[in-house]
């Protein structure tokens, strides 16, 4: 994918009854820039872990990807193919789950769905077969696929929704926010497969999702996205190296006098209760730690590290986006 | 054309599921064309004759439009809801599978309940086809096949033009209704009633009056150029821009937020 630029032309206009009979005869638009320059490649059989803020252009980059949309300008390449322009063909080859669209026929078993799919993907009815018993048993669909789409729960249908993506053993999995509204229990089931199917099928996968535990547990790389640009593109400890190792010391003590170490900054300051953010690229926690131990009693003391969530929080903010 | 039919089986069982509804809609449209047949009645009751077109005549005409109409509404059911495959996002996926747009579109819907609009049809067609009077040779059947594909074909394409606008404006557009419903409504009389213009505009423009005026001349004896039977297969031409313009429309295609 090479400056893929998008941009939307959206009607905007005040909330009101008044300024809407206005817009009905004279409409402002403004150009969104969904995506503006956005540069990357992924090679064959890696899982991509692409993040970013509501209205970065993730979706969107799915969707140029996918062949859905055309973009603006800008060139990309799947599999040798311009998505776009060769859509049939390249469909073939791909498999893309909408965590909040469903493609299933709503109405009529699951079971019923996949084979009017077979047909559609022209799929050998006995690779047909062979691949559904194989998800069957990786997705635990059994007696699901004997039930209406409309009567599954969120979880079933998840599950479901990723073996129709499958059935035509696409060489890509692109997963629009594939756990999203799903139970714990759901979430895992979903990971693990995914993560199975990158291993043994070398399928190469592409995942956007807010779930940043969905991040960790799968991809090794991440690209960042804001206001249409790439903004980070490396693995997931890369991008917590590059927002510096803090970790937080929570110490409870007696004693009056509380000496705080050099490179360590005091967040919390109570009589017997401090909270410490430490730099450990200048000052170890161990350090840290019988530094504070020499000046004050400690009679407590809790080391948590920056979650993922708050490290992404802070690239957000960081990059203003 | 197998997919299709499988497409058609999985669209039954899914109608299926709500057996009441789809024989309340099947039977409500019967009936409701039926009032269209009375209006015509009763103002020939009073009348007698129409711009020289009698009674069984513009039954003809009627049924031969409504007809055409109802089956294009059946089959290219799809485009007509088109606004709405495009709002909900399941444009997104038809173009993700690997088949042509417009087969899936038409697949994605089939309305089965317009059956019944098409059942009245055909008994009026029947009924007038026996009480018209003409010597219904050859040339003439094939008029009459003639007009009813035509019909089909120019409706549909309507339809898809229809569609196409709606890449442009999301929701539907009520103005292209008055080609599409409209036509059926106002297509129980041959068009040359509406004055020379709207004809003109109906015959270069959107050629509606093609399958229907000018064979039905031939059909009543009004004139006996052979020629005005063929008129109808323009219509396939028409389809031509319309899938043009839908073409274009794809490719300016925005989808929506997910």
């Amino acid at each position: 994918m090479k400056n893929v630029t998008k941009t939307f032309r959206v009607a905007k206009r005040s909330a009101g009854f008044s300024k809407a009979v206005k817009a009905l005869f004279q409409k402002e638009y403004t150009d969104i820039h969904a995506l503006q320059d956005v540069t990357f490649t992924i090679k064959d059989g890696e899982m991509v872990g692409y993040i970013g803020p509501n209205g970065a252009g993730k979706s969107s980059t799915i969707k140029i990807l996918s062949g859905v949309l055309t973009p603006d300008s800008g060139s990309c390449l799947v599999n040798g193919r311009i998505p776009w322009k060769d859509r049939v063909a390249h469909v073939k080859e791909i498999g893309v789950v909408f965590g909040q669209r469903s493609q299933l026929w709503w109405d009529v078993p699951v079971a019923d769905s996949f084979e009017l799919l077979r047909d559609i993907y022209k799929i050998d009815p006995e690779q047909y077969r062979k691949t559904l018993a194989r998800l069957t048993e990786l997705l635990d669909l059994g007696e699901i696929v004997r039930t209406p789409a409309r009567q599954l729960s969120l979880g079933q249908r998840m599950r479901c929704e990723i073996a129709a993506s499958l059935l035509h053993n696409p060489k890509i999995l692109f997963l629009d926010e594939p756990t999203i509204g799903l139970d714990a229990v759901s979430k895992i089931a979903v990971r693990d497969f995914i993560k199975t199917l990158n291993r043994e099928e070398k399928t190469t996968v592409i995942l956007t999702t807010h779930d940043m535990q969905d991040i960790e547990a799968l991809t090794e790389r991440v690209l960042l996205i804001g206001k249409g640009r790439v903004l980070l593109d490396g693995t997931l400890a890369e991008l917590k190296k590059r927002h510096g190792t803090y970790k937080i010391l929570t110490v409870d003590y007696t004693g009056n006098a509380f000496a705080v170490p050099p490179a360590a900054d005091l967040i919390e300051n109570l009589p017997g209760h401090a909270v410490l953010s430490v730099n450990t690229v200048v000052l170890s926690v161990s350090q840290a730690v019988s530094a504070i131990s020499s000046t004050v009693e400690v009679k407590d003391i809790s080391v948590t590290g920056e979650s993922i969530e708050e490290t992404v929080l802070s690239l957000y903010k960081e990059f203003d986006i | 054309m197998k997919l299709y039919l499988q497409y058609f089986s999985m669209l039954v069982r899914c109608q299926m599921q709500y057996k009441f509804s789809f024989w309340m809609m099947v039977v409500g449209h019967f009936f409701m064309s039926f009032s269209l047949f009375f209006s015509i009645f009763f103002l020939f009751s009073r009348f007698g004759e129409v711009d020289g077109f009698t009674f069984p005549e513009i039954l003809l005409c009627f049924a031969v439009v409504s007809m055409a109409f109802s089956s294009a509404e059946c089959f290219a059911r799809g485009f007509d809801v088109f606004p709405r495959l495009i709002k909900s996002g399941d444009l997104d996926r038809i173009l993700l599978r690997p088949r042509s747009v417009i087969f899936q579109v038409l697949c994605s819907n089939i309305e089965f309940s317009r059956l019944g609009r098409f059942l009245q049809a055909l008994l009026i067609l029947i009924y007038a086809v026996l009480t018209s009077g003409f010597a219904w040779s050859f040339d003439k059947i094939i008029a009459l096949f003639l007009m009813l594909t035509g019909g089909f074909v120019t409706f549909s394409a309507l339809f898809i033009l229809y569609a196409a606008f709606s890449f442009f404006t999301i929701d539907g557009l009520e103005f292209m209704n008055i080609f599409t419903d409209g036509a059926k409504e106002f297509g129980r009389y041959p068009f040359s009633v509406y004055g020379e213009g709207i004809l003109k505009f109906l015959t270069f423009g959107i050629p509606l009056a093609l399958f229907q005026y000018y064979p039905l001349l031939y059909l009543t004896g009004r004139s006996d150029r052979i020629g005005l039977i063929f008129l109808p297969l323009i219509g396939f031409l028409f389809l031509i821009p319309c899938y043009a313009f839908f073409r274009f429309g794809l490719r300016r295609y925005q989808s929506v937020g997910s």
